[in-house]
């Protein structure tokens, strides 16, 4: 039971996908300029993950070591494509907005890194538990950066006006930066830095030590 | 499975019997989602070029009904060079056209792309242009999609004082002095979308010319 509990918590702060594994950055910079493709590519994600996760497990006695991989990638592939179709089919405006971002979940590392290391080695239920938390922990850094950009970057949040922009007649002067892709990587490294002054043991050790050198010590 | 120790997961036999069962299921998987969706996805896919129709002739109200406002604008046929006939949209008040507007396609960089060019009653003054379907490259030329970059053609000339399509998008920024005689047919182009920016201008050039609606926009001029 523990051992579920640790699947479960561990990925959403600890062991992050997103601000410890460095992982799944690329669409976290580009889907979250507001908060409805965000919430959307979230789902997409997490369903994708936690389903090729549970698959990939399902038959992992019975992959070939050699095709492991391409195994892997056409389940993810296919769960893909018929997000995008569901998508197509049911959110088409949102849909149109994430474009290729949706398509582009087949090449996040967090499925493809999940589905090696864990699926591979673990049974269904866990596998399945696994990808749901890991999808989770993306999200969790993927809205909190949404809500960020879209608040200060449009006064908006999913749409409804929260701070009334000064064209408008309001008192909140636009921050157009934070609607640029830069700012999220200025807040995500931010939430990376919060995060490990808060969790000591997230900080990496230095892989080397700048220390001075004399003119006295080379001679 | 498993626990059976003589089997061996990276046979010859077992590779190709995942490798054909996981691509037929998957395969499967794929097309049946494809073929169940497709009517609903057509559907999107009218509604929003209707709305595209809409918005490029300013028509579009926020959360309006987009089927009882396409019912407002009448659509007519017009016969090009090669005998085909296509369907435009006209924009009336009374018996007087307020709008004329066509549909454009034609190669981008990746795909063809489809839109709608929006034109003053005179056939010449542009009032809008907008694409519903396009494949360009996303971050570079789906900046045809920005409003910022649709509004430079607003009151653009399609065509010069002999009639020949004129307009055009050019590399970087059409020159905003007295000294540029063609700023009225100049857009600015988008940077790193130069191909698109070729596209476009090819294709708004063929639509407006001789093969495609250059002698219907002649009886408006």
């Amino acid at each position: 039971m523990s051992e579920m509990r640790k699947v479960v918590i561990d990925p959403l702060i600890d062991n992050n996908p997103v601000t410890l594994q460095m992982l799944g950055i690329c669409s976290a910079l580009a889907v979250t300029t507001s908060l409805l493709p965000a919430l959307l590519m979230c789902v997409a994600l997490t369903c994708v993950t936690a389903l090729a996760c549970a698959a990939i497990s399902l038959i992992r006695h019975r992959i070939p070591n050699n095709i492991r991989i391409i195994v892997h990638m056409t389940i993810i592939a296919s769960l893909v494509i018929l997000t995008d179709q569901l998508l197509r089919a049911y959110a088409f405006e949102t849909s149109k907005q994430l474009s290729v971002f949706v398509g582009l979940i087949i090449t996040n590392c967090i499925v493809l890194g999940r589905a090696e290391a864990f699926a591979m080695k673990n049974p269904v239920g866990l596998s399945f538990l696994d990808g749901l938390s890991n999808g989770l922990g993306y999200s969790l850094i993927l809205i909190a950066v949404a809500t960020l950009r879209e608040l200060f970057g449009a006064g908006t949040l999913l749409g409804y006006s929260i701070l009334p922009l000064t064209q408008d007649g309001g008192w909140y002067p636009a921050n157009g930066m934070m609607l640029l892709p830069p700012s999220a990587f200025f807040i995500i490294g931010l939430l990376i830095w919060a995060i490990r002054s808060w969790r000591k043991q997230q900080v990496e050790q230095a892989e080397y030590q700048i220390h001075e050198v004399h003119r006295t010590d080379v001679y | 499975m498993s626990d059976n120790k003589s089997f061996d997961r990276d046979s010859i036999s077992n590779t190709l019997t995942i490798a054909i069962g996981l691509s037929l299921i998957c395969s499967v998987l794929v097309a049946s989602a494809a073929i169940v969706l497709k009517p609903k996805q057509l559907k999107n896919q009218e509604e929003y070029r209707q709305r595209i129709i809409l918005e490029v002739a300013g028509l579009m109200e926020p959360e309006g009904d987009i089927a009882a406002l396409f019912a407002t604008i009448q659509p007519d046929a017009v016969e090009i060079a090669n005998g085909e006939s296509v369907e435009i949209y006209l924009e009336k008040s009374g018996d007087s056209i307020k709008q004329i507007i066509l549909p454009i396609s034609g190669p981008g960089l990746w795909s063809t792309m489809r839109g709608y060019l929006a034109l003053a009653p005179d056939g010449n003054t542009v009032k809008g242009i907008r694409f519903y379907e396009h494949a360009e490259t996303p971050g570079l030329g789906d900046q045809i999609d920005k409003a910022d970059w649709r509004n430079l053609w607003v009151g653009k000339q399609l065509y010069g004082d002999d009639s020949t399509p004129r307009i055009e998008v050019v590399r970087g920024f059409a020159l905003r002095d007295s000294t540029n005689a063609n700023l009225q047919y100049q857009i600015d182009g988008l940077s790193g979308a130069t191909l698109t920016g070729n596209g476009v201008t090819k294709l708004v050039q063929h639509w407006i010319g001789p093969e495609g609606f250059g002698p219907y926009l002649e009886t408006y001029r």
